[in-house]
């Protein structure tokens, strides 16, 4: 589950790792006002107005009403107002964001922390991850800060570090020194760097999380380290564990579809094709999709319909194929283990009958446990559907049945 | 550790039977005294039954709070550690809640038992990270999770699969997806050549078993003639295992990898199925397995007629 900057900033904050502050807002009157606070609060002059989508690449990326960039420094309380409102409510179009954009429903207001003083301000880079062949947590760090990281990564690899984490002792004092070193610190900076780092990764380990990445890490002008911007992924399977942190979901930043088939159980993702499919098993799907794309067709979603799939999700997911007006046709692809053929089988009968006519062809082919009684129960209920034994067969239909 | 199965076995386990018997399967055959960790769940009442139904040498199962009662015609024990003293038992499979199930990952290892087969989707990465880095202090291998389990043919069905597909054979298969393990164990029985054990390792980020290690268990079992090994995007254990191929590879291994259409950046259903960088796709894995020398697949419908082709027998 991802999140955006201002709520991961709220968690790092509760672990104690120092960040840049702010205020978020989601309409202007409260803008102004909000800003003067942060005034009070921190005495901050300028202020940093940035657009909270789930997407990177934001202070370059176009607003398409206004043309305003996503990250944007208003310069005095008098420029607030104005900054917000070319950001506020508008489509910000990134690279990481398709055409369209991401509608931008909050902004946060942040203080100005490259302010001018005793040294000069740098950035850093630092993320902490799993490291799935090493299967321990790794904190992943470069003197590169504020840069895409993996530019970085392809032009001077040489520049970013890894320190390893073993999963029973946790982050140890001499890796965080190592870091602070390789970061080029002293002094009071080596200092705060040492205390950043163990608060990161207690918030990391704390909250279960899949990645934090914090770009950029900045060294003020006096001293301080500071977290300028966050974007943290949750484990989702570890949610149960974490309600106040499953509450942050912000559902408007997902496929309303794939939202829909999530809370009825089911794995959807939305894709561009022509041919509907409807799989049991993640593995499975994606052959299913692959073997589409072989037949001449392109897959219009994934859609795995799960280990204990019954009529009524798998009506639910006919229905939702079936929305896509791109859908020529609809592969149903059911290799009975955990889920029982029959029972699919009830859902694909009890769909077409609530939903009176399926406008598209509809190829069913059900193997494994009970696969004789799901033939029989389609059989016998006189739908018009094309059955398939082999799954080469139920790729030459669907060859047949696009063209 | 790729070895320490067999080692087990040589130690404790199948002692005399193993000297006498050379042909034995990996991982699980009719000797394997299996207990059912989540036994009188919904779940593991309805698996437990199949794998029992199949011939399967279940000899109980553990259920917290439930010791001292019967199940399925099955004794049934408080901790894995009762159940192991009373049943000898060496194998486990876990039908578990997610947020207890690397718990008892390490409860099952803790109490000695060998080979240990987690079925549970959904746990935790971080729950993941502390158990296998835990049970790597015990003489056992980790199955899973997030898998369809191990099937030897005609002898254990330890895992979700359905029975009837596993015909006995000479082809071994090793697989990431559970549904997709039926499919390619089908087209091979169809092709007339027939299964010794098809091990299912998980579509988790962190698993027990490896790719290479299920390739090279099945290399080094002498009734497996050919190999299918079935893959998806994420990570790079194909293509460690296909390198392990090019390297130690005695016999054919036939290749998939599915995803070829899959968006990248988006996870499809399994938590580790995810495009992040170039060799995560299915293009990129295919391209080193066919350096290495496995026959290749692009269509998953092939699995069955390409291992017969490569053993060269016609169907």
């Amino acid at each position: 589950m991802n999140l955006h900057e201002y709520q991961g900033k709220s968690i790092l904050e509760s672990y104690g790792v120092a960040i840049q502050r702010g205020v978020v807002v989601d309409n202007i009157e409260d803008a102004v006002a909000k800003a003067k606070e942060l005034n009070s609060e921190t005495g901050t002059e300028w202020f940093v107005v940035k657009a909270q989508i789930h997407a990177g690449g934001r202070g370059k990326g176009i607003v398409t009403e206004t043309g305003s960039n996503g990250v944007v420094l208003a310069k005095g309380l008098d420029k607030v107002e104005d900054t917000v409102k070319g950001i506020l409510g508008g489509h910000l179009v990134t690279a990481q964001t398709n055409d369209k954009g991401k509608m931008v429903n909050k902004v946060l207001l942040a203080e100005d922390v490259y302010y001018p003083g005793e040294s000069e301000p740098s950035e850093f880079y630092m993320s902490v991850l799993l490291d799935r062949e090493k299967e321990c947590n790794v904190i992943m760090y470069s003197t590169e800060g504020g840069m895409d990281i993996e530019t970085v990564a392809e032009e001077t690899p040489h520049l970013i570090h890894k320190e390893e984490v073993d999963p029973r002792l946790g982050l140890q004092g001499f890796q965080m020194r190592r870091i602070a070193f390789n970061l080029g610190l002293s002094g009071q900076a080596f200092k705060q760097m040492t205390k950043f780092v163990n608060a990161l990764y207690n918030a990391y380990v704390g909250c279960d999380a899949s990645m934090f990445e914090i770009n950029p890490v900045l060294k003020t002008s006096d001293n301080k380290i500071i977290a300028v911007d966050s974007k943290v992924t949750l484990d989702g399977n570890s949610l149960f564990r974490h309600k106040d942190y499953a509450e942050m979901r912000d559902k408007t930043e997902e496929d309303p579809i794939e939202v829909e088939a999530g809370e009825a159980g089911l794995n959807y993702v939305n894709l561009d094709g022509n041919v509907g499919c409807m799989v049991n098993g993640a593995g499975l799907a994606m052959a299913t999709m692959d073997i589409i794309k072989l037949s001449g067709g392109n897959p219009a979603n994934f859609l795995d319909v799960g280990g204990t799939a019954d009529a009524e999700r798998v009506e639910k997911a006919f229905n939702m194929i079936l929305r896509d007006p791109n859908v020529k046709a609809i592969l149903v692809n059911i290799f009975g283990g955990i889920v029982r053929c029959d029972r699919v089988a009830q859902g694909i009968v009890d769909a077409y009958k609530n939903m009176g006519n399926i406008p598209v062809p509809i190829i069913v082919r059900l193997q494994g446990t009970n696969a004789e009684e799901a033939k029989k129960l389609i059989d016998e209920s006189g739908l018009d559907v094309y059955s398939a034994v082999q799954l080469q067969e139920a790729a030459d239909l669907v060859k047949k049945l696009i063209n | 550790m790729a070895y320490c199965f067999v080692k087990t076995n040589q130690k404790h386990k199948f002692g005399a039977l193993y000297k006498t018997n050379q042909n034995m399967s990996i991982l699980v055959n009719k000797d394997s005294k299996i207990i059912v960790q989540g036994f009188t769940g919904g779940e593991g009442t309805f698996h437990a039954g199949q794998m029992i139904d199949y011939g399967t040498n279940v000899v109980g199962g553990v259920t917290p709070g439930k010791g001292g009662t019967e199940h399925l015609g099955k004794p049934v024990f408080n901790t894995v550690e009762e159940a192991v003293k009373a049943t000898g038992a060496d194998v486990s499979i876990l039908f578990v809640p997610p947020a207890f199930a690397a718990d008892a990952i390490m409860e099952a290892a803790n109490a000695g038992i060998g080979v240990i087969i987690a079925i549970t989707e959904g746990i935790p990465v971080s729950d993941m990270v502390k158990a296998k880095d835990y049970i790597k202090q015990f003489d056992c291998r980790l199955v899973g999770p997030n898998c369809p389990g191990v099937i030897t043919a005609d002898e254990a069905k330890v895992g979700i699969m359905p029975g009837f597909v596993f015909k006995k054979g000479k082809v071994g298969v090793v697989s990431k997806s559970g549904t997709l393990t039926y499919e390619a164990a089908d087209q091979i029985v169809k092709a007339g050549l027939g299964i010794t054990t098809a091990i299912g390792i998980g579509g988790d980020p962190i698993i027990g078993t490896t790719t290479k290690e299920a390739v090279e268990l099945l290399m080094n079992d002498p009734e497996t003639e050919g190999i299918v090994m079935i893959g998806e995007i994420g990570g790079n254990l194909e293509a460690k295992a296909a390198r392990w191929v090019k390297e130690h590879g005695t016999k054919p291994v036939v290749g998939f990898i599915a995803g070829e259409t899959a968006p990248k950046g988006r996870t499809m259903g399994h938590a580790g199925a995810i495009v992040g960088g170039h060799e995560d796709t299915a293009e990129a894995k295919k391209a080193i397995m066919r350096e290495c020398g496995i026959h290749v697949v692009d269509s998953p419908a092939d699995i069955g007629s390409k291992m017969a082709e490569a053993l060269g027998v016609t169907a």
